[in-house]
């Protein structure tokens, strides 16, 4: 099972309402996934400030904060329930690090635009939680998961953010993720959990070194083995990709103010216009991307 | 009638389809609002006609018998599976599985249809005026699939009996299934089930498709294809 939604604006009409329009999709995506939800949303980026997304588990935000900040030189600390967004004009290279110093938190993602907020629980309370209607922004993803081969805990949860303002949801298993991770490893990259999203999130990483969104899950549908209806972001793409066989479901509705994609229509019923949408089901083995 | 699906609730309205007194209640109902729910008409008995104003989700019209069943939107995955008889059209486009085991009655699809369209079919006829998925007619077993586009990969693989008709290109056929010459008999059969769609193109430019009858039974030289 799991559900996964997204929403890519196509103008501006629509970003106040971004948040609001993606925590619906999510909660109409529970009885996919009751077991935890996230989100990643992308805002823009004027400032060129480095938000760092962390999960501060036991934590309390006080501690975090008066240690954080004998060690990096901040511009603000931003706590939302049990995350906290870390903003710093510091380059990635030089926060990363410090972060791995503490051993308590997780770093779920980084990025000059993306924020991203997962936990355990119902995607209802999460979405609450985190008080998801009053954000806004470019575009958003979203997860609601059923966990199948990892545990239900706030790593296992998605989007997986394994690079600067990238992300990935997935509705699926990998089986080939055990390979995969150990040659990804061996070329320098890290994971936090045994989950296999998580791996493929990694691959994607690795891949966008070299080539952009597309041309990435196209190489992906050889060297990813499995069922996946993927949904993945970048500063300023957004792209859907199902495997060959098509186990997933996915559909898309496309109008010109945005392109929203979720496993079920019903968690598209409420979006403004959709009646009108085009509305398909992405084909088995074509990438569809936008942006970039 | 209207059922409305954003003031009742799914369950309501269904049980008030499936209980129709036929001597007294009305025969036309129209839903609205369906909003992507599941199982909308499912299980449907008596001879009413029910027309959806919208897109539905998984499993609509299922189980049919003798309803006349208009979607006025698209559909999720398994449409009208398992229908005894009675009709189902949807004028939008039907996502994987329609059809599915169905025994009777006819499917009528304007849009497309995705992967594994009438999988397992055992006597329904099915009609897409657009293309089909991969996997279409797998192991079908008897009825009609007809197809006004193309068709995808591994068309009627592990094919019965079903009769299978395509009017465009066919990307790959499955294992056990061969193009068949069309005889005045079949010509005759599929004008009929164009007709039934409203359709008038005309039967030639059509390809029939059918079971090379080879693996029925175990045969050593097959073990590749089973």
């Amino acid at each position: 099972m799991c559900g996964i939604v997204g929403i890519y604006l196509k103008s501006k009409k629509f970003e106040k309402s971004l948040g609001g329009m993606l925590s619906k999709m999510l909660v109409s995506m529970e009885s996919r996934g009751p077991d935890s939800a996230g989100f990643a949303i992308y805002k823009s980026d004027k400032n060129k400030i480095y938000k760092y997304s962390i999960c501060l588990n036991d934590m309390s935000f006080e501690k975090f904060k008066n240690e954080i900040k004998k060690k990096v030189k901040l511009t603000n600390v931003e706590k939302n329930s049990d995350h906290v967004i870390l903003k710093s004009v510091e380059k990635p290279y030089k926060i990363l690090p410090i972060l791995e110093d503490f051993s308590t938190i997780s770093l779920v993602g980084y990025g000059k635009s993306i924020e991203i907020f997962k936990q355990v629980g119902s995607p209802s309370n999460v979405v609450k939680k985190f008080n998801l209607d009053n954000f806004s922004g470019t575009h958003a993803i979203g997860h609601t998961r059923m966990a199948t081969e990892s545990a239900i805990t706030t790593d296992g949860s998605h989007p997986y953010s394994t690079g600067e303002d990238e992300c990935l949801v997935h509705n699926g298993s990998l089986s080939n993720h055990n390979n995969l991770r150990r040659k990804l490893k061996k070329n320098g990259s890290k994971f936090s959990s045994d989950n296999d999203t998580e791996v493929a999130a990694g691959y994607i990483s690795d891949s966008l070194k070299k080539r952009n969104l597309k041309q990435t899950l196209n190489k992906g549908l050889s060297d990813l083995d499995g069922f996946y209806t993927f949904i993945a972001g970048t500063h300023s793409g957004f792209a859907v990709l199902r495997d060959e066989i098509a186990c997933k479901p996915a559909v898309i509705a496309e109008t010109k103010d945005y392109v929203a994609i979720s496993s079920e229509f019903q968690a598209m019923a409420h979006l403004p216009n959709v009646n009108n949408a085009k509305i398909f089901e992405p084909e088995p083995g074509i990438v569809y991307s936008w942006g970039e | 009638m209207i059922l409305d699906l954003k003031k009742l609730k799914l369950r309501s309205v269904n049980e008030k389809l499936q209980n129709i007194d036929h001597k007294k209640n009305k025969r036309e109902f129209v839903i609205s609002n369906p909003e992507g729910n599941h199982a909308v008409c499912a299980g449907l008995t008596e001879n009413i006609d029910v027309t959806i104003k919208g897109h539905v989700g998984y499993y609509c019209a299922g189980m049919n018998q003798n309803a006349n069943i208009i979607v006025d939107g698209n559909v999720g995955t398994g449409v009208a599976e398992n229908m005894m008889s009675g009709k189902v059209h949807v004028k939008g486009n039907a996502s994987q599985s329609a059809g599915a085991t169905a025994h009777g009655g006819t499917l009528i699809i304007d849009g497309d249809a995705s992967s594994r369209c009438g999988i397992s079919m055992k006597g329904i006829d099915i009609i897409v005026k657009g293309s089909v998925g991969h996997m279409s007619a797998f192991m079908a077993q008897s009825g009609n699939l007809v197809v006004c586009g193309d068709a995808g990969e591994a068309l009627g693989d592990s094919l019965y009996e079903t009769d299978i008709y395509v009017k465009g290109k066919v990307k790959s056929l499955g294992a056990d299934c061969e193009e068949k010459k069309m005889s005045k008999k079949h010509k005759t059969k599929l004008k009929e089930l164009l007709k039934k769609a409203g359709s008038n193109i005309k039967p030639e430019q059509f390809k029939r498709y059918g079971s090379a009858r080879k693996l029925y039974n175990f045969n050593i030289d097959n073990v590749s294809n089973y």
